[in-house]
């Protein structure tokens, strides 16, 4: 899933100061997952505005609501009836749904109540940890299944490298050394005879360095 | 001869090789390497320019290189490939063959959070395995990766890295192996204060026959005090300083300590040549310049080929 985690709420505040009457909008999607973005966050953030700026005298009116998704037009389309009654949206989805609610709703400004992360997973409750950088080139055949690019600190194809320490990377001892995790894996599944394989240079074009990504299906759109 | 640098000839000539390391200044004053060239000058075959060591910023490794050459001084150049992407690095390998640097080391670098701008971007586009094989595909073939010609091949002797004593260690020599099978000529390792471990690597790089493709140059760093054993056994990630090294320093006073460091560096460098499969040493006085020429001298390196 995308990971995000709330935003300090004085920067939310910060925002929004010009405003009286906005929409928070939550995601039924990742973030609610993550425990960051859905319901409840919806709810419990739109307190925490409400007293902020009933405390300085300035009260500010919120429509709560949690869309299906916000990656996907229909859903955002639900806001359409009501959005012109309203001077701006936070919206706690991740950073696409943010900039599809912009895109969509031209006339209102939108702003940021998460910062998104990274793709990841719940490791155990109210802990999330990466693993995939979305390069667009999956590799992970090759690396016994876990990334190189995700979980070593420097990104290297031939690792481990001098900073590995006792399973842990050289830049912070709770950080484990994807290297490490790959050998043992590697060796696990029997397959440290392809450690010695020299790889190529990767291409980064199918990552975010080869511009912005775009995926046309032609079974799907025509 | 791949590139002909003094290193090479030496090695080639099958003498012990001695480099040491020169970090360039956090600035611009080039007097600041050059005061720094008399203590190494006619004591070493090359000295290695860091190249932003521990991410924090300096003059540039050409720069230092270049002025390291005009002070007599052959450069053995270091290149992270942490902060330049592969145009940058391909650009930056010409560029200091073309001012005449013969050395290259290829490394990924200290990663960024140690440094000055723990913000800045980590680009690691290539690795440092990825380098030397780029390098060496230039130099040898003369074809940039794209496969264009090159006007002009840049002439590199090309090293790389390796700590022995980082984990798992079961991958040390294969991973080693993988950077000659990239194009290291020679290699430097990390220092080296638990030689009883290093015995047993060297063994295992003698066993797959690694010694007779690879110049190993063992890395050695004189300490100055107890202090600076303890700071970096429990500070630098990979480096293994057994106790009985940090009881020995510690077992004289404060004022003795330099000079039993050194000391310690010359008997240390005494045994390495006696190891099979040891080319050189890689003397790394860490801002203490000043002792290279009596560490060198005194483990009977003098005068140098």
């Amino acid at each position: 899933m995308i990971v995000g985690n709330a935003k300090p709420l004085a920067e939310i505040l910060q925002m929004i100061e010009p405003h009286q009457k906005i929409i928070l909008a939550g995601c039924h999607g990742c973030v609610t997952v993550c425990r960051a973005g859905g319901e409840k966050e919806v709810q419990i953030l739109a307190s925490a505005l409400r007293l902020a700026r009933e405390a300085v005298k300035n009260p500010l009116e919120i429509r709560e609501v949690s869309l299906e998704r916000q990656c996907d037009p229909e859903y955002l389309e639900t806001m359409r009836p009501y959005a012109g009654d309203y001077q701006a949206v936070v919206s706690i989805g991740c950073g696409a749904g943010v900039q599809f609610l912009a895109e969509h709703f031209a006339a209102l400004p939108i702003y940021p109540g998460i910062n998104t992360n990274f793709i990841g997973v719940t490791e155990r409750q109210g802990e999330w940890a990466e693993r995939c950088q979305a390069c667009g080139d999956c590799m992970l055949h090759l690396t016994g299944g876990i990334c190189p690019i995700a979980r070593c600190s420097k990104s290297i194809l031939h690792g481990p490298c001098g900073g590995s320490v006792d399973g842990h990377c050289e830049i912070d001892k709770d950080v484990p050394c994807g290297w490490q995790l790959i050998v043992d894996r590697l060796r696990a599944l029997n397959m440290m005879d392809s450690y010695e394989k020299l790889r190529p240079m990767k291409s980064w074009r199918t990552s975010r360095d080869g511009g912005p990504r775009r995926i046309v299906r032609e079974d799907l759109t025509r | 001869m791949k590139a002909g640098s003094n290193l090479e000839k030496v090695l080639a000539a099958g003498h012990f090789a001695v480099t040491a390391e020169c970090g360039p200044p956090r600035g611009a004053d080039p007097e600041q390497v050059r005061k720094k060239t008399p203590f190494l000058k006619g004591f070493i075959d090359a000295c290695n320019v860091t190249d932003n060591q521990t991410s924090v910023v300096r003059m540039s490794s050409l720069a230092g290189s270049m002025i390291l050459a005009e002070n007599g001084i052959e450069p053995l150049m270091q290149m992270v490939t942490r902060d330049r992407n592969r145009i940058a690095l391909q650009s930056d390998v010409l560029g200091a063959s073309a001012l005449g640097v013969r050395n290259l080391l290829c490394l990924s670098g200290d990663h960024q959070t140690f440094g000055d701008d723990p913000e800045a971007k980590n680009v690691h586009d290539i690795d440092s395995i990825q380098l030397l094989d780029l390098v060496r595909m230039m130099r040898d073939e003369g074809k940039f990766p794209s496969g264009k010609e090159l006007k002009g091949a840049p002439k590199l002797f090309l090293g790389c890295a390796v700590n022995p004593f980082a984990d798992p260690y079961d991958i040390r020599v294969p991973r080693l192996a993988l950077k000659v099978a990239a194009g290291a000529d020679f290699v430097q390792t990390q220092c080296i204060y638990n030689i009883d471990k290093f015995e047993r690597y060297m063994e295992d790089i003698r066993q797959r026959g690694l010694h007779e493709k690879v110049a190993v140059l063992a890395g050695v760093t004189p300490l100055k005090s107890a202090g600076m054993a303890k700071f970096m056994k429990r500070n630098v990630a990979g480096m293994d300083i057994p106790d009985e090294v940090i009881k020995r320093i510690s077992s004289v006073g404060k004022k003795e300590q330099p000079q039993l460091g050194i000391d310690m560096c010359i008997e240390l460098i005494e045994r390495l040549k006696g190891v099979e499969g040891v080319r050189g040493v890689h003397v790394m006085a860490i801002e203490w310049e000043e002792k290279v020429e009596q560490i060198v001298s005194k483990a009977g390196l003098l005068p140098r080929p």
